[in-house]
């Protein structure tokens, strides 16, 4: 059994939906460690030895965050510059989160079609990412394909966002239980609610 | 009394008037005091007033001195200036001495006279010198710090040729020196019939010196503190003045008794008391009187000149003067090539010790007496030692010449030597002035704390802080606690009035310094930034604001919004706090101040607005934070691009 550790970062909570109801959903969940950032840390006065413990009692790290100008919020990243401390993350000595898993389940207020070379985000949504992607590759670290949701804004109003609650809940109990098929997930860019069979196996938790 | 009066008026007057003005022309106080002396001196003839024994009185100037100049040189400093005390000192009276006598006798004076003469020569003026250093803050340099040990050797040699002189007076005439001795010992510190240990054999005055001396010390340390912790409860300013006095009065008195110099005996106690907590706040009470007496002493040297005896023989006097000078300045000289004293300091050390010292009026005085030297030459000595000293403050601006070609020729500037006295000046221990006071040791810096809490003070200094007991919100005290080289003074007493007073002198007469002020509450800002404070930090808000947070919190806001919702009420109150201070007036109650009514009027409609809405000014300064694009921007932004594939992003 893996041991999950949620980062949710997103000042402005009373503005979300997707985000909050994805944290309502796996929050409470047996294996996982959920961890608020901006309510841990509302004066971004981060425990570095605190987190770096925390990083070592979980095997799969996750970064829940709306994307903000094509970048994670600043708490985020400051948590990023302070705990990913060369001699822990990376550089000499630094291997102490060697094969740990970083998932990042990020909400987009633009379309799926937006995110490529026609789109008016004009690159696909990897390109953005590939900052922290090349961030685990440091850290020894194995990059899993983003959870996304597309026009988050509107996606409590055409039921997409239970759906996407739902594929959140069910990768994360397959993270947990070892179902999830890191070989496959290699092949595949971005991870949807409704692609999940592609990494994990048709579980009951998928129709519930 | 009249002639009490009239004297009084005279002496103040002259030094009022003749000080500034010496000052103003960049000739130092001490000449200022030595030509106000001469202006008196035909109208002190005229009132048949005893100049010298003025002068006496006012010899306890020096003690006073000594005492404070001890107080700013703990014990381990002394030590480690012991080598240049006996070495650079001894040798400077020594060789000068030495030189002297053989001039002397080359004249054909009888070697008796020779050695007298010698030893008066050998001797600088540590009143002037001192009080030059100290006005120049010239004491911490190296140059200071080597005169300092020489002087300071002078003032322990002067010990012995008082009581060699009688050796040297005609055979005749011996029965009756001892007594004489006693007497002129005392000189420094006034009354001469006060030795009763004068008729005991050699050993039992040793013992007698050493017992003072142990008792000296044993005041100093186990005394002081609890005599002034006692006073402190009576919380009256002029008590600590009356300590202070007697503390220094009585140990001359002591010393005096035991047939020692009392300015030895108040350095001594100085040293002593150079670690306590009072020492600034002794410093602060006995300066005035020490700056008073030494003025007055410097008064009558210059009325002391007696000019009929200069004008009868003005040349050879001026030509031995300039020799005196020419022989010492060399020698010293010599001295600071051997010690290594370098650069500007080398000049410091040459110019300002080549003058002979008012301890040679004392030496003189008792030539005469003892008949070691016939009247006639000893008058004239007396012109010589005057003149020299008249001229010291001349040998200083010769040494500002110097510096000033030095630097010239100097490239690169050598950085200035870091003083002793902390940069930091914390005023108020207290709740608010401790934690800033931990705080900033905890990161390494030094400060100087004064406090009014003699019990706090106990305990602080249990845990080894430098703190300092005294009334923070006297220029005096904060004189003697550096504040002429401090980067950042802290003010956090309690009081209101007193935070005020503080922060406008110090603004208005020290500029240069940083004042942070603890305001006690919205209208003390106000107050604060009229008096000139730009950066004061009101005692009760932040952690109010903290409070506030705090219920936000518990009453269910996330810790993010509570704090963001702190910081929009922080801004808003600081805005309003700008506002209403621009139309403060000091001087007006605020009620009465029309343009504060109006001010505050708009301030509260304002709040009234916010309140009837729902906070709008606070909630809107918070809601545009993070707020999403709207699903419209979304859809606006995206029909753009396809219309205009090359629209910049």
């Amino acid at each position: 059994m893996s041991r999950i550790l949620v980062y949710f970062a997103h000042p402005g909570r009373r503005y979300s939906r997707a985000n909050l109801g994805m944290a309502d959903t796996v929050s409470h969940l047996a294996g996982v460690t959920y961890i608020d950032l901006y309510e841990h840390y509302p004066r971004h006065d981060i425990d570095i030895e605190t987190e770096q413990d925390r990083l070592l009692e979980h095997d799969v790290i996750v970064f829940q965050f709306p994307l903000f100008w094509y970048s994670t919020p600043s708490l985020l990243k400051d948590w990023i510059d302070l705990v990913l401390e060369h001699g822990f993350a990376y550089g000499e000595g630094g291997e102490q989160l060697r094969d740990k898993a970083l998932l990042c389940a990020i909400t987009c207020s633009s379309s799926e079609e937006a995110y490529s070379s026609e789109g008016f985000q004009h690159y696909p949504l990897r390109t953005f990412l590939t900052p922290l992607e090349q961030t685990a590759r440091l850290c020894q670290m194995r990059f899993l394909p983003p959870y996304v949701l597309y026009d988050s804004l509107k996606a409590s109003e055409d039921e997409r966002l239970g759906h996407h609650e739902l594929g959140y809940k069910r990768l994360m109990i397959g993270l947990r239980e070892g179902d999830f098929d890191y070989e496959r997930a290699r092949e595949i860019d971005i991870l949807k609610a409704d692609g999940l069979d592609a990494v994990l196996p048709a579980a009951e938790a998928s129709h519930g | 009394m009249g002639d009490f009066l009239l004297l009084a008026t005279l002496f103040l007057g002259a030094g009022v008037i003749a000080v500034p003005l010496a000052t103003r022309l960049g000739l130092g106080s001490v000449l200022g005091y030595l030509l106000a002396g001469i202006a008196l001196s035909p109208i002190l003839g005229l009132l048949h007033v005893d100049v010298i024994a003025i002068q006496h009185f006012a010899e306890f100037g020096v003690v006073m001195m000594l005492f404070i100049v001890g107080l700013e040189l703990e014990p381990r400093r002394l030590w480690e200036m012991r080598g240049r005390l006996l070495g650079l000192g001894g040798l400077q009276v020594g060789i000068t001495a030495a030189v002297v006598i053989a001039i002397c006798l080359s004249f054909g004076m009888p070697w008796r006279q020779g050695v007298a003469v010698g030893f008066i020569i050998a001797l600088s003026s540590t009143a002037i010198v001192l009080q030059t250093l100290t006005e120049r803050g010239l004491m911490n340099s190296d140059g200071g710090r080597s005169s300092f040990s020489v002087l300071l050797f002078q003032d322990i040699a002067v010990i012995f040729m008082l009581a060699l002189f009688p050796l040297l007076s005609a055979p005749d005439l011996f029965g009756s020196t001892v007594t004489h001795g006693g007497e002129s010992a005392s000189g420094h510190g006034g009354g001469g019939d006060l030795t009763p240990f004068t008729g005991l054999p050699g050993w039992g005055q040793g013992l007698v010196s050493l017992a003072a001396i142990a008792i000296v010390v044993g005041i100093g340390s186990y005394l002081t503190r609890p005599l002034f912790r006692f006073i402190a409860m009576a919380r009256l300013r002029e008590l600590f003045t009356a300590a202070a006095l007697m503390l220094v009065v009585g140990i001359a008195l002591l010393m005096t008794l035991a047939g020692l110099s009392p300015a030895l005996g108040a350095f001594l106690a100085g040293v002593v008391l150079a670690n306590s907590e009072y020492r600034h706040e002794l410093e602060s009470h006995i300066d005035p009187f020490r700056g008073l007496l030494l003025g007055l002493f410097f008064i009558t040297v210059g009325a002391a000149v007696d000019f009929q005896l200069l004008a009868d023989q003005f040349w050879s006097t001026l030509g031995m003067t300039l020799g005196v000078i020419v022989i010492k300045a060399l020698i010293l000289f010599a001295l600071s090539l051997v010690f290594r004293i370098g650069g500007s300091d080398r000049w410091l050390f040459t110019l300002g010790l080549a003058q002979a010292g008012e301890f040679g009026f004392v030496l003189l005085t008792l030539t005469v007496s003892e008949n070691i030297l016939p009247t006639a030459v000893s008058s004239q000595l007396l012109l010589v030692v005057a003149l020299s000293m008249l001229l010291t403050p001349g040998l200083f601006v010769l040494y500002d010449r110097i510096c000033v070609i030095m630097a010239k020729r100097r490239e690169p500037a050598e950085a200035d030597e870091i003083d002793s006295t902390a940069d930091i000046i914390i005023a108020g221990h207290g709740r608010v002035g401790g934690i800033v006071n931990r705080m900033l040791r905890a990161y390494g810096h030094e400060t100087t704390v004064l406090d009014y809490s003699s019990s706090q003070l106990e305990a602080l200094r249990a845990f080894g802080f430098k703190v300092f007991f005294g009334d923070a919100s006297r220029p005096d005290l904060l004189h003697a606690a550096g504040i002429e080289n401090a980067k950042l003074l802290i003010v956090a007493l309690d009081n209101r009035d007193q935070i005020t007073e503080l922060v406008r002198y110090v603004c208005k007469h020290h500029p240069h310094v940083h004042v942070i002020a603890r305001a006690t509450s919205r209208e003390h800002v106000y107050d604060l930034y009229a008096v000139g404070c730009r950066d004061m930090i009101r005692e009760t808000f932040d952690s109010s604001v903290r409070i506030g947070r705090s219920a936000f919190e518990a009453l269910g806001a996330h810790a993010f919004d509570a704090e963001q919702m702190s910081r929009a009420f922080v801004q808003e109150d600081r805005k309003m706090l700008r506002e209403m201070a621009e139309v403060y007036d000091p001087d007006i109650p605020n009620h009465k101040n029309p343009a504060f009514v109006t001010r505050a009027r708009e301030v509260l409609a304002r709040q009234q607005d916010e309140l009837s809405g729902g906070g709008r000014v606070l909630g809107a300064m918070n809601d545009r934070r993070w707020s999403p694009p709207t699903p419209k921007d979304v859809r606006v932004e995206r029909d753009q691009a396809r219309s205009d594939p090359d629209a910049p992003d």
